[in-house]
């Protein structure tokens, strides 16, 4: 490590079952000390925006105190030290997903603009009418509304995988909705309001059996699971950067390298061309040709601060970890009969979402916060997935790899109060 | 735990577990939507204005405790009432639940609902059901249909 700072290391005594000094992690995140209405903060909303690690927060004054400066255009020192970190950081992301370049990795907002971003580019160019776009019934209003306004414009239809209780995809109909016309299919990696595991490698697999190319949403994927987009054969994967530890207002986009070089341009503007005269613009190469304007510098540099984090503390040892207080939770809100999880799928990640009785969601919220304890309410941007297990809101427990089981016990004590004042 | 007793008082409870002139209103000549996209809230309220004068109100729909006790809670207090004195109610409980005044003489049964001033995320859930009354008020159609 280059920072002065004291660094996780990989030598974890074993305070956990699996082996994890939690406890040691947690002081990498300075927010955990904080006490929200007089109680020591709780913080289970991980799949809203999961908490900073202090080499992330560093990372952006770092950037702004000693060498803030426009990258890609400056010969003076400053941008060339600007330029050389934020073109680490693009690596940093090829290397978390295997991408076989860097120029796959195109720095965009948010998941949200990804999608968007492909919608309006491969969705635009090669969606005629008739032809189908596919996506599935767990998926959040960011992985079906850019997919329904590209499908207006060019007639095209939209189709829906269902699923069943569990909340896991229908497989068989998946294959059967799957024909000539499917352009495009658009599933989500890990169902942010089920915790669902989607079986992805498959799904691609099956796709590309009818030349159909596919976008994985990897907004709640990518803080979970090991990835390798050359292995699943992945034509498009989305994720943001303050779901894995790293700053708002930054996300990665991967794209194969020749389908991303035989699309159309984004957005116009700087960075994004070659040259430009009033009479023709010729276009810069792949990224730069989907990155225009300046970009979140900071944001994008923090964000590789954070995957070096999250490498430092190993995807091998989070993945058991959490997956360890995944079931301990699980196991203690199966206590109260007057609960009910919703999504119980054979593969889950460390996300719950639950109803208690007919007591409404945002009324579980209020009185959890008032014991310090942050969950999401509500109907988690997936009204579909409402829909379809006939509630309007749950609360949701999402847990990250510094929670502990004692932040468990005290969601689960913080329940029983709910359950006593609405008894 | 005073804060939430404040907030989830037994009058608040009893109303949002068995809540009053809870079903639509056959003879309505009044009817509208309201809408909380934010938390999925949804209820219609049912009115029956006879010169000026809500003779009749009613409410149905999905929403948390404090929305549907506050929806309940509205209808026993406006009917009867005129259209004046009603519109003089609801700014009278938005003051109330945003904190603004303290008076709560006029206000009768309503003032349970000061608690919600605490909780600032929560006073659109109290005010939902009366910004939907203030809709119904305000069109101007006849007898509207309520199938």
């Amino acid at each position: 490590m280059t920072t002065g700072r004291p660094m996780v290391t990989a030598d974890y005594p074993p305070r956990t079952s699996t082996g994890f000094d939690v406890e040691k992690i947690r002081r990498d995140f300075p927010i955990l000390k904080e006490k929200v209405n007089g109680n020591p903060l709780v913080y289970l909303d991980n799949a809203a925006t999961a908490q900073k690690p202090q080499v992330v927060i560093d990372a952006i004054q770092k950037y702004y105190q000693s060498y803030n400066s426009n990258i890609h255009r400056g010969v003076h020192h400053l941008s060339q030290q600007a330029t050389e970190a934020y073109e680490k950081a693009r690596v940093k992301a090829q290397r978390l997903l295997n991408a076989l370049e860097s120029r796959e990795i195109i720095f965009v907002r948010s998941t949200t603009e990804a999608i968007n971003l492909v919608a309006q580019t491969y969705g635009r160019e090669h969606l005629q009418a008739g032809d189908e776009v596919l996506i599935s019934a767990m998926e959040h209003h960011s992985n079906i509304v850019p997919w329904q306004m590209v499908c207006q414009e060019k007639e095209a239809k939209l189709r829906v995988i269902p699923i069943n209780d569990k909340g896991e995809l229908l497989l068989e109909d998946y294959g059967k909705l799957l024909n000539e016309r499917t352009r495009v299919v658009a599933v989500t990696h890990i169902a942010n309001a089920l915790g669902t595991i989607n079986p992805i490698e498959q799904i691609i697999e099956q796709a590309h059996q009818y030349d159909a190319v596919v976008l994985i949403d990897g907004a709640q994927g990518a803080p979970h699971l090991a990835l390798d987009v050359q292995a699943l054969d992945c034509d498009f994967y989305a994720f943001s950067g303050h779901k894995l530890y790293g700053p708002t207002g930054v996300g990665i986009l991967y794209g194969k390298g020749d389908l991303l070089d035989s699309l159309p341009p984004y957005q116009g503007g700087g960075e994004m061309i070659l040259s430009v005269s009033f009479e023709k613009t010729i276009y810069n190469v792949v990224p730069h040709k989907f990155e225009a304007g300046t970009p979140n510098i900071a944001g994008g540099i923090a964000l590789g601060a954070a995957i070096d984090y999250v490498n430092e503390v190993g995807l091998e040892n989070i993945g058991p970890y959490e997956d360890e207080l995944f079931r301990y939770a699980t196991e203690q809100l199966s206590q109260f009969s007057e609960l009910r999880i919703i999504g119980t799928a054979e593969r889950k990640a460390s996300i719950i979402s639950f109803v208690i009785d007919d007591i409404h969601a945002h009324d579980v919220g209020t009185i959890l916060d008032q014991e310090g304890i942050a969950v999401r309410t509500g109907h988690h941007c997936a009204q579909p997935v409402m829909e379809r297990f006939g509630v309007p809101a749950t609360s949701r427990a999402s847990f990250a790899f510094y929670n502990t089981k004692e932040e468990i016990d005290a969601l689960i004590q913080g329940i029983r109060k709910v359950i006593e004042v609405f008894k | 735990m005073s804060l939430l007793r404040d907030l989830y008082q037994d009058v608040i409870l009893d109303h949002s577990k068995s809540p009053r002139n809870f079903s639509e209103l056959p003879d309505a000549n009044r009817k509208a939507d309201g809408h909380n996209p934010l938390c999925g809230d949804k209820v219609t309220v049912y009115l029956k204005l006879n010169d000026g004068v809500v003779e009749d109100v009613s409410f149905t729909g999905t929403g948390c405790a404090i929305s549907t006790a506050s929806a309940s809670l509205m209808t026993q207090a406006v009917k009867g009432k005129s259209l004046a004195a009603t519109k003089e109610l609801f700014e009278s409980f938005h003051g109330l639940v945003t904190g603004k005044t303290n008076e709560g003489q006029e206000l009768g049964e309503l003032v349970v609902f000061q608690g919600v001033s605490e909780f600032p995320v929560r006073v659109k859930c109290a005010t939902l059901v009366w910004h939907t009354l203030q809709l119904a008020l305000k069109e101007e159609a006849g007898v509207v249909s309520t199938e």
